[in-house]
């Protein structure tokens, strides 16, 4: 699995860096996550990529198209090569996720605050058709600075949806610093529990809590549960973690050589 | 004069209907379903109605949600709210990825009334049709808004539909059937076209008959669906009158006036008077009132045909 992450950080890399845009930071806080779901949590079918019983994973923080792409295509959504064309004209790979080009895509992003009331509904359809389906909706945390945000905090409670789960990308970083900063959103896990939801605080990079915690979130039942993940901006690159300069610059040529190196 | 219905009474009872028929028709509202009248589906259909409370924002990703999970879901709450207090929502989680979410929205324009201000929709149209993909319809009365919801049922897309709070008279009968894009030729005539939309069309009948005493005989058009907007009524009444006079209880900008005089711009000038709301937001008042005030009665419809057929002949 620690291969896995590797390899989809080095993706990112490689995208972001051939682009000459994106958003580096923020799509290699959350790769341990997105690695747990995509190989070891979700119930889906790359060959059937609209599998009406499938687990839907719903990214929210649609900035970090460049993590969810790399994910498809190591699922085997479409091929790994594509990768290389993301943000260029005609690409099936938008800088940010558009639903109806490619494969897997749940819902067109990059508005920020939508992702979690989207979810609301992908999770009432499971209930109304009785489907067994779990609904996985990645958050940013600066995201959570968006009042619709906590309009569906308030009303996933209130629909008593455990068929949903949230995971907060708690990397402390937004794009004009850092979160404490900006717009603080402490005390950030009380606030969930004020909305009436189950919440885990986990090591966002540590696999093992990752794993734990979103089978413990799959049992709970009667209300929606959050995990609050504890990340590092830019993990596992030296020069960009904690820097909020990665939030929304690609890498250069040497950056992307250097960080390719760091992520042998 | 026909007997006046309510179109807000005609949606809910035209979702009740839907809701039998069909398991997968959802309704969601934000707080307001006693005024839009989706407290009927409400009450037959709890377990697939979702009052989402004063939040409307919420209210329309979540319809997103249930549509890209095969619901159909209709998201009602006043024409002021939506898409004016949810854009973002309508455009990036409905319009772009051009899913069947079905807006109908009530309280359209400023017969709203005592309300004043902040509750009268003067820019939604402006805003609904400015959204690639969307279906933007404005119902006449309450047949052509039991047809056009059920249109909207039965066609996939994302639709807008603009309901007035008044009751209005009916101007067409039980014979008639809604198309879709179409036009409705309400009166023929040969010296102008009348061209109206909503709680303007009865009065544009109106004008047409006080006009046709003297001697000037006016084609009427029911232009209920906006978008996409039947061009070829449009290039053929400018052929057969030469002259247009376009009425709508909205802001002159982006709306009826506005679509019409690209089509003819484009395709066969002609001149036209636009009746609808100048550059201004109303005020409180009873609804006929604010529509004295604001210059939208049969009065300022006959009016401006006058004036249109006048600059006509020097044209």
């Amino acid at each position: 699995m620690e291969g896995i992450a590797k390899k989809l950080r080095r993706h990112i890399i490689t995208m972001t860096g051939k682009a000459g845009s994106g958003h580096p930071g923020g799509s290699l806080s959350a790769a341990d996550i997105v690695t747990v779901l995509y190989f070891r949590i979700l119930r889906h079918n790359p060959q059937d990529p609209l599998w009406p019983e499938r687990d839907r994973f719903i990214l929210s923080k649609g900035h970090a198209a460049p993590l969810l792409y790399a994910a498809l295509a190591e699922s085997g959504y479409f091929p790994v090569e594509q990768l290389s064309t993301l943000r260029q004209i005609d690409s099936c790979l938008q800088g940010h996720t558009d639903c109806r080009l490619t494969a897997g895509v749940e819902m067109s992003a990059g508005s920020l605050g939508q992702g979690l009331s989207f979810s609301i509904g992908v999770a009432l359809a499971g209930r109304l058709n009785k489907q067994s389906y779990k609904v996985f909706v990645l958050l940013g945390d600066g995201e959570c600075d968006e009042g619709q945000v906590w309009e569906a905090a308030m009303a996933a409670a209130h629909f008593k949806l455990d068929n949903l789960i949230a995971i907060v990308d708690n990397n402390g970083i937004q794009l004009d610093g850092w979160n404490r900063e900006i717009m603080n959103l402490e005390p950030f896990a009380l606030k969930w529990q004020g909305f009436g939801w189950h919440v885990i605080e986990i090591d966002g990079h540590n696999l093992g809590q990752i794993i734990d915690a979103l089978k413990q979130a799959k049992l709970v039942k009667g209300q929606p549960t959050v995990i609050i993940a504890h990340t590092v901006k830019g993990k596992g690159v030296s020069f960009m973690e904690n820097n909020p300069e990665f939030h929304g610059k690609a890498p250069t040529p040497l950056e992307m050589e250097k960080a390719l190196k760091e992520l042998e | 004069m026909p007997p006046e219905i309510s179109l807000r009474e005609a949606y809910g009872q035209t979702l009740v209907e839907l809701g039998r028929e069909n398991p997968d028709i959802v309704v969601l509202d934000a707080d307001l379903s006693k005024s839009t009248m989706t407290q009927f589906f409400a009450k037959e259909f709890p377990e697939r109605f979702f009052d989402c409370g004063i939040a409307e924002q919420n209210m329309v990703s979540i319809a997103a949600g249930l549509a890209a999970s095969g619901k159909i879901p209709f998201a009602s709450t006043f024409a002021v709210f939506a898409p004016g207090r949810c854009f973002d929502q309508v455009r990036m989680s409905v319009a772009q990825p051009r899913l069947n979410v079905k807006l109908v929205v009530t309280h359209g324009g400023i017969t709203v009334g005592e309300d004043g201000t902040s509750h009268q929709s003067i820019e939604d149209l402006s805003l609904a049709c400015s959204l690639p993909g969307f279906n933007v319809i404005v119902p006449a009365d309450a047949i052509e808004t039991a047809q056009a919801v059920k249109t909207a049922a039965a066609t996939f897309g994302p639709f807008y539909i603009r309901l007035c709070r008044p009751k209005a008279p009916l101007v067409h009968d039980q014979s008639y059937r809604f198309t879709l894009g179409k036009a409705v030729t309400l009166n023929e005539g040969r010296d102008a076209t009348i061209i109206a939309i909503g709680l303007m069309v009865a009065p544009a009948l109106e004008a047409a008959a006080k006009l046709k005493r003297d001697g000037i005989n006016c084609t009427v058009l029911n232009m209920s669906t906006l978008k996409p907007i039947d061009e070829a009524a449009i290039i053929k009444a400018s052929a057969e009158t030469g002259a247009f006079v376009t009425a709508e209880e909205h802001l002159k900008h982006g709306g009826l006036g506005s679509i019409v005089a690209q089509v003819v711009a484009k395709n066969r000038p002609v001149p036209m008077e636009l009746i609808a709301i100048k550059d201004t937001y109303a005020q409180s008042g009873k609804p006929a009132e604010l529509l004295e005030r604001y210059g939208l009665t049969a009065k300022d419809i006959e009016k401006a045909v006058r004036r249109v057929i006048a600059r006509a002949r020097t044209h």
